[in-house]
C-alpha cells in the first residue's frame, strides 16, 4: 500500500491508519488530538538556522517493505552494518514502514527484555508505552514537527529492560528507507529500569540523491536508578531527504547517559540531544561527529540540563565543513537552581576545508546555581600546519595527513560505537564523504 | 650501502621577516655523527627546522643539497622519502590518530605501494624497539603525543627514528627534559643507529648528551652561523671553559641573533 500525503493531514486518513495498525484507542485519540495540535503551532526555530522552507510535507507516508527470510538476502550496502561473525542477531531491520527481520537471544526474551518495532510494541506492550510515550521527555505540543511526529509515527522500536537485567551485548536497529520517497517518521523508545544496562546502536539509511521525502525522528530514553545506557547511532540519509532529529535521554539517580552520534546526513538537517540529569549524581556523555558537504545546512543542538546533585555532563560537539555547507553547533550546558556540585563541560570544534564552508561553534553556559564547576572550549579552524608538517615529515603525503587528522579529529564517536561493523560502516561513510 | 651526503651551503633562513640564519656552512656524510653546540637563541633550532621544510620558515639565500639533489625544492613528505629525519624539540599532539597507526602509516609512506610492512612484522619491530627505549607498551595504542610527558615525547621521537630508519637524522635537543636514566636509554637507542649508511646531527646545548653519544665532530653556532668547528675536544673544552673564550677568540660580544659582530 502506498498512499501519499500533503498537509494538512485530515482526520480521516490518521484514523484508518490508526485502526489499519489495530493500535489500542487511547493512540488513536493520542494521535488525532496531535493532529489538531499541529495546525496551530508553528516550526521549530533552531538557533541561526531559518528552516522556514525546508521539505516536511512533500513525502509518502505509508510503505511496506519486504520481509526477508535470511540476513544474507540483504543487498550489500545492508549488509555492512551487521556483524556476521555473530550467531546470535539482536537485531530489528525495518524496511521502509515495516519490519523485514527481528530476532533477538531467548535468554534477553526469558528476562524480560523486549526488543521489538514500534508498531508491535503499541499493540503488545500498551501500558508500558503509555506510560513513557511522548509523556516526560519529548511533548507533543513542542512545535509543528513534534506534533506531527506524534500524529503520523509509522515506525521505531522499543527497548525494554526489566530492573537488574545487565544485557552484555549491543542490541541494534537498521532502518532503511528504501523507497526514494518515504518518510521515517520513528519513534525509539528506550527504558531501562533500575539497576540495568544496555547498549543500543542505530543505523539510518536511504539513497534518494534527487526525489524529496523528509525523516522525523523521535527518540526518548529513559534511565531508571542506577542504570546506564549507552545509545550509538550512524544517520546516514541521502541528500533528498530533509531530517529532523530530536533525541532525547532522561536520567534518574546514579543513572548514565552516553550518546555517541554519528551525524553523516547528505541533507538538510536539524539534529537536538537533550539529556535532562534529574537524579542525584546522574551523569551524561553527550558526543557527535557531523560532516557538511554541498550546499548542505544542518544545525546541532547538545544541550544538557542538570537538576540533580553533583551531576555530570560532558559535551563533544565535532563538525568537518565541506563545499559551500553550512552548520551551526549549539553546545549548552544548564545547571539548575539547587543542583549544587555539579559539573558541565562542552567543547565544539568545527573544521574547515573550504574557504565557502560556514561552521559556527557556540558553546553556552546557563548556571543558576554557585556551588558548581563548568567550563567550554570551542575552535573554528582549517587543519593546523603545524600538524600537518610533523606528520608529512615522516614521509607521510599531503593528502594521507589531512586524512589521518581528519579521522582522528572525528574518532570520539567511532571509537565509542559499541558493533565493530558500525565501526567500520562509519569510518567508510566519513571516508567517502570527505574524499 | 654508501651513506649519504647532506651538505648545507650558505644558508639564510628568516621567521616572519626576521633574519634567523645568516650563512650556516655544513657537511654531513653517512656514518658520522655531528654536534652543533651553542648558547639559547643562536639559531640552532631554526637549522633543523629549515632542512625539514616547517612552514614558518622561509629560505632567503643559499642551498641545501641531499646526494646533490635540491632539498628545498621538495616538499615535506618528500625530504623525508629522501631520507632525512628529524626528531622535534616539540612534536606535535594528534588526537585519535594512534601512535601505532602513525608509525605504520610512516614506514609504508617510505615503501613502494604493495609492498607495505605487515602487520605481525611491524608489531613485532615495534615491541622490540619498545623493549631498547623502556617505553611501555601502552603507548603504542596512545594518541600521537597526547598527554605525553616531556621524557614520553622524546622517547616516542627516537622509537619512529629507529623504525624508520633514515639516510640523516636531525636531532633537535633531544636531551633537554629527560632525566639521565632517560637519557641513557635515549643514547643506546640513537648508538645502535650507528653505521656507515647513517649520518646524524645532535643539536643540543649541553655537553651532557654528548657522554653518550660520542660525536665525530663538533660545530659551535653564534649569531646565526657555524663560527667554529673541531672534534670531541671542542666539546669537552667548551664544558670546561663555556663558551666566552669562543666570543673572545672571535670579537662577538652579543652571540644571539640580531647582534652583528
Amino acid at each position: 500500500m502506498t498512499v501519499k500525503v500533503s498537509l494538512p493531514y485530515d482526520k480521516e486518513y490518521v484514523t484508518q491508519f490508526s485502526q489499519g495498525l489495530q493500535e489500542p484507542e487511547w493512540m488513536q485519540a493520542f494521535r488525532l488530538h496531535a493532529l489538531e495540535k499541529s495546525a496551530s503551532l508553528d516550526m521549530p526555530k533552531p538557533d541561526k538556522t531559518n528552516v522556514s522552507n525546508w521539505n516536511f510535507s512533500d513525502f509518502k507516508h505509508d510503505v511496506s517493505g519486504e520481509t526477508i527470510a535470511s540476513l544474507t538476502d540483504l543487498p550489500e550496502e545492508i549488509q555492512n552494518f551487521l556483524d556476521h561473525e555473530k550467531e546470535q542477531q539482536n537485531l530489528v531491520i525495518q524496511r521502509n514502514h515495516t519490519v523485514a527481520y527481528g530476532e533477538l537471544d531467548p535468554k534477553l526474551k526469558e528476562q524480560g527484555v523486549v526488543f521489538t518495532d514500534m508498531k508491535t510494541a503499541v499493540r503488545e506492550h500498551s501500558n508500558l508505552i503509555k506510560e513513557y510515550y511522548m509523556t516526560d521527555a519529548v511533548h507533543v505540543d513542542e512545535h509543528r514537527l513534534t506534533a506531527l511526529h506524534a500524529a503520523l509515527m509509522n515506525g521505531g522500536v522499543f527497548l525494554y529492560v526489566p530492573k537488574n537485567v545487565e544485557v552484555e551485548e549491543p542490541l541494534q536497529a537498521i532502518f532503511w528507507q528504501e523507497d526514494p520517497e518515504a518518510s521515517l517518521i520513528n519513534h525509539v523508545l528506550v527504558v531501562a529500569e533500575e539497576n540495568s544496562s544496555v547498549t543500543y546502536v542505530e543505523n539510518y539509511i536511504s539513497h534518494n540523491k534527487e526525489e524529496k521525502t523528509s525523516a522525523n525522528n523521535i527518540t526518548e530514553v529513559f534511565a531508571k536508578a542506577g542504570s546506564k545506557v549507552s545509545f550509538g547511532a550512524v544517520d546516514n540519509f541521502e541528500a533528498g531527504t530533509t531530517v529532523y532529529t530530536n533525541r532525547r535521554g532522561v536520567a534518574d539517580r546514579d543513572a548514565v547517559i552516553e550518546w555517541a552520534l554519528g551525524q553523516m546526513n547528505e541533507g538538510d538537517t536539524i539534529s537536538e540531544n537533550i539529556t535532562h540529569l534529574i537524579g542525584d549524581n546522574s551523569h551524561s556523555d553527550a558526543k557527535t561527529v557531523a560532516i557538511g558537504r554541498g550546499s548542505q545546512k544542518q544545525n546541532f543542538t547538545a544541550n544538557i540540563t542538570h537538576f540533580g546533585k553533583a551531576s555530570e555532563g560532558y559535551i563533544l560537539q565535532h563538525g568537518v565543513m565541506k563545499d559551500k555547507s553550512s552548520a551551526i553547533f549549539n553546545g549548552i550546558g544548564k545547571i539548575e537552581h539547587g543542583a549544587t556540585k555539579s559539573n558541565a563541560e562542552q567543547e565544539s570544534r568545527v573544521l574547515m576545508l573550504s574557504k565557502d564552508a560556514r561552521g559556527d561553534a557556540n558553546p553556552i553556559l546557563l548556571i543558576d546555581e554557585d556551588d558548581v564547576t563548568a567550563g567550554h572550549a570551542a575552535s573554528v579552524g582549517r587543519v593546523d600546519p603545524v600538524q600537518m608538517y610533523y606528520l608529512m615529515s615522516r614521509g607521510i603525503s599531503q593528502l594521507e595527513a589531512e586524512r589521518l587528522i581528519i579521522h582522528g579529529f572525528l574518532a570520539p564517536v567511532v571509537k565509542q560505537l559499541p558493533v565493530e561493523a558500525v565501526k567500520q560502516q562509519l569510518t567508510r561513510v566519513i571516508e567517502r564523504k570527505v574524499y | 650501502m654508501a651513506g649519504s651526503t647532506l651538505e648545507i651551503k650558505d644558508l639564510h633562513v628568516e621567521i616572519e621577516g626576521q633574519q634567523i640564519l645568516k650563512g650556516v656552512n655544513l657537511t654531513i656524510t653517512g656514518g658520522e655523527f655531528h654536534a652543533v653546540m651553542g648558547p639559547n637563541g643562536t639559531g640552532k633550532s631554526t637549522l633543523a627546522s629549515a632542512v625539514m621544510g616547517h612552514p614558518k620558515y622561509e629560505v632567503t639565500q643559499g642551498e641545501i643539497l641531499l646526494d646533490g639533489k635540491d632539498v628545498l625544492e621538495m616538499e615535506v613528505d618528500e625530504r623525508a622519502q629522501a631520507g632525512l629525519f628529524l626528531a622535534m624539540q616539540y612534536p606535535s599532539e594528534i588526537s585519535g590518530v594512534t601512535n601505532s597507526d602513525f608509525l605504520r602509516s610512516a614506514i609504508n609512506a617510505q615503501r613502494e605501494e604493495g609492498d607495505e610492512i605487515s602487520l605481525m612484522k611491524f608489531i613485532k619491530e615495534m615491541d622490540a624497539t619498545m623493549d631498547t627505549l623502556d617505553m611501555d607498551k601502552n603507548m603504542a595504542q596512545r594518541y600521537l603525543n597526547e598527554g605525553f610527558s616531556g621524557g614520553e615525547k622524546k622517547r616516542n621521537e627516537i622509537l619512529q627514528l629507529m623504525m624508520v630508519q633514515p639516510a640523516i637524522a636531525i636531532l633537535d635537543e633531544i636531551d633537554s627534559g629527560l632525566d639521565i636514566d632517560a637519557l641513557k636509554v635515549v643514547a643506546k637507542g640513537i648508538n645502535q643507529m650507528r653505521n656507515d649508511s647513517f649520518g646524524c646531527l645532535m643539536i643540543t646545548h649541553y655537553q651532557r648528551l654528548l657522554n653518550y653519544i660520542t660525536p665525530d665532530k663538533v660545530h659551535v653556532m653564534m649569531q646565526g652561523r657555524v663560527v667554529k668547528s673541531g672534534g670531541p675536544e671542542l666539546a669537552q673544552r667548551l664544558e670546561e671553559e663555556g663558551y666566552d673564550w669562543i666570543k673572545q677568540e672571535l670579537g662577538i660580544e652579543d652571540e644571539t641573533i640580531g647582534q652583528q659582530a
